[in-house]
């Protein structure tokens, strides 16, 4: 509940400040949004199978999203930034497919 | 994972009913706020992540995505743009050559309508059916004694061109090419209307010329006094030939191909 709740503060808070991203941060934005998506299906999918803890969360939260942002910046510094970061995108795409997959499985049995 | 009995049961029944349940009901306990600090550390994350997904969308819609893609791939935005630039100049000068070629049609059109324009307006003046206006003599030819005949009024026509002359009037009759000046027993005709003495004669041409050609020796004037007559000759810096000749629509000629 507190998530969710969460989740509509941070929109609403986004649509209302109208933020600038930071120069320095433009390339790792889209990447670290989708590790923290993929963080959250796997939270989901986590608790469903009962075994969800706010720790292993939180970690995987913040570090899907340092690797993933690390990744960029290293791909950035060898000139592979746009290839490597397709390649994450793919990977957790990957990832967040299998998530909801299994996330279907619990709540439809389908 | 299911319940692994529920795998090799037929999938509407009981137990996988139960695990399905079970599921959804743990959903529904989540959604009843418990406030632990697990709980709101979690809540914060995902502010922080509805947060970064608005912004980040809002800045991948806007005119914001050139300024956070990367050079790669702007160097190839700017190739399409580029090959894209190239494509409609390509076009754009195909078109203006279009355009130029139209616009000289155009010209060529028009130049081509003045050019038939002033001819049509020579070939009036030629043909008599147009008036006509210029510098030019004027001759009164007085027969005292029925001494000038059809002859000698053809050889001052011819006179008078072989001088130069543009346009001939005699009496109010327009000279043209087809003109038949003929000698009957009441008088002189010209193209069948009876002209009386004395006549006067309107030309347009170079006046100096006409004048002398008239009074060469041996000329019309001198034949004109000797058959009893006179002929008074003006130069005039304008004179009007307004005398018409209807033209006659052409019945068996045709323009040659």
């Amino acid at each position: 509940m507190i998530a969710v709740l969460g989740l509509i503060a941070g929109i609403v808070l986004g649509l209302v400040l109208q933020p600038t991203i930071p120069l320095w941060m433009q390339p790792y934005l889209p990447i670290a949004v989708v590790a923290a998506l993929d963080a959250v299906f796997g939270a989901f999918r986590a608790y469903l199978d009962g075994t969800f803890d706010e720790r292993v969360f939180v970690i995987s939260f913040i570090g899907n999203v340092l690797v993933a942002a690390l990744v960029v910046f290293l791909g950035d510094q060898l000139g592979v930034g746009s290839q490597l970061s397709t390649g994450v995108v793919v990977v957790l795409s990957i990832r967040i497919f299998v998530n909801a997959a299994a996330i279907r499985r619990h709540l439809f049995h389908a | 994972m299911p319940d692994p009995s529920a795998a090799s049961r037929p999938k509407a029944e009981g137990p996988s009913d139960g695990t399905t349940s079970a599921a959804w009901a743990k959903v529904r306990h989540a959604m009843h706020p418990k406030a632990n600090g697990g709980q709101l550390v979690v809540g914060v994350l995902f502010a922080v992540l509805g947060f970064a997904l608005v912004t980040q969308v809002r800045s991948a819609q806007g005119a914001e995505a050139l300024a956070s893609a990367r050079p790669d791939d702007l160097v190839r935005i700017l190739d399409d743009l580029q090959e894209r630039q190239d494509r409609l100049q390509a076009e754009a000068a195909a078109l203006a050559a279009t355009r130029d070629e139209l616009l000289g049609g155009a010209d060529q059109a028009g130049a081509a309508l003045d050019r038939a324009r002033d001819q049509a307006q020579t070939l009036g003046i030629v043909a008599g059916t147009l008036p006509a206006s210029g510098p030019g003599i004027t001759v009164t030819v007085i027969d005292r004694e029925g001494g000038v005949d059809a002859a000698l009024l053809l050889d001052a026509v011819q006179e008078l061109r072989d001088a130069g002359a543009e346009a001939i009037q005699i009496d109010g009759q327009r000279i043209v090419a087809s003109t038949a000046i003929v000698e009957t027993p009441e008088g002189i005709e010209i193209d069948g209307e009876p002209v009386e003495p004395p006549y006067d004669v309107v030309v347009i041409g170079d006046p100096e010329t006409l004048a002398s050609a008239l009074a060469i020796p041996g000329g019309v004037l001198e034949s004109v006094r000797n058959a009893g007559g006179d002929g008074l000759v003006e130069q005039r810096a304008t004179v009007d030939v307004t005398a018409l000749k209807p033209l006659d629509q052409p019945e068996y000629a045709r323009p040659a191909p």
